[in-house]
């Protein structure tokens, strides 16, 4: 594919709001994840709760959208001149020729959780207050998006569990190839409901701890909430050393099981090679992966088999969500942007949590955020349904080293 | 500046209330039928392993079925297929079934309920069932989840220069969320879109972005089928295919824009 550029970015996790506080607390191997108050959950686990959504107010004029995911895509917008930079572009290409694309999962169903405690006894009735098309539906965070950033171009929401917003990547790279855009917001916006909650434990997928991704005894996921956006668009002519290109999407499905991985990895290691191919690296080029590394025993095995298969024992790798848990439909939109960070910030993040990793998988795992900078980083995020998506990301200057 | 995407429909997938293929669609869109509007019939999800055909709700169904139909008239393999998978809401009476479960104090909702919840639940039955480990991805644009999928699916198509299938349902919710999102109807459509004319193409199809308002169907029940899901906004266009006609229609996708598609016949 043709290099985008990520002209700008931001991710907002329980680490904090923006770049700075989320880059500082990962060289720092600080975590983020603590014991669920959320709402009225009454589970023995973890989770990644960003500080502070419930007091985010949202406009009057898009108050229809009134939600935790829509508040947490606000507070994630307002963070490093993210929206004075979507402006700039809307600007300079016009606000039809710039697509919206953003991935979830959840959307704002707890909205819908929340009606449903709330029908008419009599009736069976919601509320009047609950506005399905704007809260709960999918595209709710895109058009709110969308809307929040002025923009008119193409939109829709990618909604592939675990991979979605790793896959907006390939959907406005594609747009954009084609011509029908010039630039895309993409980005991921999942927030915690009891949906997700209740049923990550009812598959006895949810650790009791912190999640220890790769590590021997680890023992299921950390729930987290997050939201990140980017704006990509065709390179320009003259690039900063250190600007951070898309350079590979590859995407594969399973055909193995809803909620199980195939054993050996298989679409993962598919959905890597594609992106390798793309960016049209080999596997040593890869100086860092940043793993989707769930923690669950199923999840981390799979992967951690198709990397070894693909690159070896010796490229250095980890699991980010020890920090920031596992935000599902924005983990993708996360990665992406720590893989960014780990590139411009020349560091590597240590996988938090895991303590001895498991001697079955004798990846090159990190337990200290130390190493050599990298220039070429690979991320993966993977999901029920068998959904595989994995991007490719390097500095500028990687490019021109390139023989 | 913007050249707008060209790709030819080599097969169509139609299953909806008195259009119960595309054989029966296409002559009554076509205008040789008269429509009799029928409830939908769901084949079961025969090509699934036992285990996973007993678990699987309507909107996988439909969406299998429509799937099937136009990747058959278009002589694929769904193995080889990359998929684009667009609806409003996916499983409707599993999420309220959810909904209704964590409303009370047990909240102990089962496995299959939990993973049958994602949205791409349909494309992830479709893989298992046909053994595609190619790309998919599963999008939504409430109202213009169809005009979403299309243009994703088109993007695909002259990017990678390969044939893509995209499947649109829904198949709506049951009470009390029905009277929030009131899709009446059950309907699904897949169209086998191919970057080059085949011995299968029916048509060429020009897709440009406008704001100009949506085409509607002169036939009201066609146009209340039209209204009645995301997933019916496809007919305009099925109605262009099913005539053959070198003509124009704009099909809803968002507010302030949609899509002109204008169809080249093949034969």
């Amino acid at each position: 594919m043709t290099p985008l550029f990520l002209s700008h970015f931001t991710v907002t996790t329980c680490l904090g709001r923006g770049l700075a506080a989320n880059s500082a607390a990962l060289r720092e191997k600080r975590g983020g994840l603590a014991p669920c108050h959320f709402e009225t959950v009454d589970l023995t686990t973890c989770v990644g709760e960003v500080a502070g959504v419930d007091a985010e107010r949202l406009p009057s004029s898009l108050i229809a959208f009134d939600c935790r995911n829509n508040r947490l895509a606000q507070v994630g917008l307002a963070q490093d001149d993210f929206t004075a930079a979507v402006a700039e572009a809307a600007a300079k290409y016009r606000p039809e020729r710039i697509g919206v694309f953003i991935g979830t999962s959840t959307s704002g169903i707890l909205q819908a959780e929340l009606a449903y405690r709330r029908r008419d006894t009599a009736n069976g009735r919601l509320p009047d207050d609950f506005l399905y098309a704007t809260t709960q539906n999918p595209f709710s965070v895109s058009d709110f998006v969308r809307r929040t950033m002025q923009l008119a171009g193409p939109a829709s929401s990618v909604s592939s569990a675990c991979s979605s917003s790793a896959k907006v990547f390939g959907s406005a790279a594609r747009m954009i190839e084609t011509g029908l855009i010039d630039a895309a917001v993409v980005g991921g916006v999942d927030s915690l409901c009891l949906t997700t909650l209740y049923g990550f434990s009812s598959l006895q997928l949810t650790s009791s701890r912190p999640c220890r991704p790769f590590d021997q005894d680890r023992s299921g996921i950390s729930i987290g909430e997050a939201a990140a956006f980017f704006l990509i668009e065709r390179p320009p002519v003259k690039l900063a050393a250190d600007a951070v290109l898309l350079l590979g999407v590859g995407e594969s499905s399973d055909a193995y099981h809803m909620s199980s991985p195939h054993p050996d990895g298989l679409g993962a290691r598919i959905a890597m090679e594609h992106a390798l191919a793309e960016a049209g690296i080999s596997p040593g080029q890869i100086d860092y992966i940043n793993l989707h590394g769930t923690g669950t025993r199923g999840n981390d095995l799979a992967e951690g088999r198709a990397v070894l298969s693909l690159f070896g024992e010796t490229t250095r790798c980890s699991s980010t969500k020890g920090a920031v848990g596992h935000t599902l439909g924005a983990a993708g939109g996360v990665e992406a942007a720590i893989s960014a960070m780990a590139l411009q910030h020349g560091f590597m993040p240590a996988g938090l949590n895991t303590q001895d990793v498991d001697p079955a998988l004798p990846l090159a795992y990190l337990l200290s955020t130390n190493g050599p900078a990298p220039s070429r980083v690979l991320s993966n995020s993977f999901g029920f349904g068998g959904t595989n998506c994995s991007l490719i990301f390097g500095r500028a200057d990687s490019l021109i080293a390139q023989p | 500046m913007m050249s707008g995407l060209s790709v030819y429909v080599d097969g169509i997938g139609l299953l909806g209330a008195g259009l119960p293929n595309w054989t029966i669609g296409q002559a009554v869109l076509a205008g040789t039928d008269t429509y009799v509007p029928r409830p939908i019939e769901l084949p079961p999800a025969a090509t699934l392993p036992p285990a996973e055909r007993r678990r699987v709700g309507r909107v996988v169904k439909l969406a299998l079925a429509v799937g099937y139909e136009a990747a058959a008239a278009a002589g694929q393999d769904p193995a080889c297929l990359t998929t684009v998978f667009s609806s409003s809401g996916a499983d409707g009476d599993n999420c309220h079934e959810i909904c209704q479960v964590l409303a009370t104090n047990d909240r102990q909702i089962s496995p299959t309920r939990f993973h049958n919840s994602v949205h791409n639940a349909p494309a992830g039955y479709w893989s298992i069932a046909t053994g595609a480990m190619q790309p998919s991805t599963s999008l939504c644009a409430f109202d213009g989840s169809f005009g979403a999928g299309l243009l994703e699916a088109a993007c695909q198509v002259i990017v990678a220069r390969k044939p893509v299938l995209v499947v649109a349902y829904d198949t709506g919710y049951p009470p009390p969320l029905h009277d929030s999102r009131p899709i009446a109807e059950a309907f699904g459509t897949a169209l086998l879109l191919a970057p080059e004319r085949t011995t299968f193409s029916l048509g060429r199809i020009h897709m440009e972005l406008t704001a100009e308002a949506s085409s509607n169907l002169a036939d009201p029940e066609l146009e209340s089928l039209r209204n009645g899901s995301p997933a019916g906004r496809a007919l305009p266009l099925l109605a262009l295919l099913a005539r053959r006609q070198a003509h124009r229609q704009i099909l809803d996708y968002l507010e302030q824009l949609r899509i002109e598609v204008t169809l080249s016949p093949c034969h």
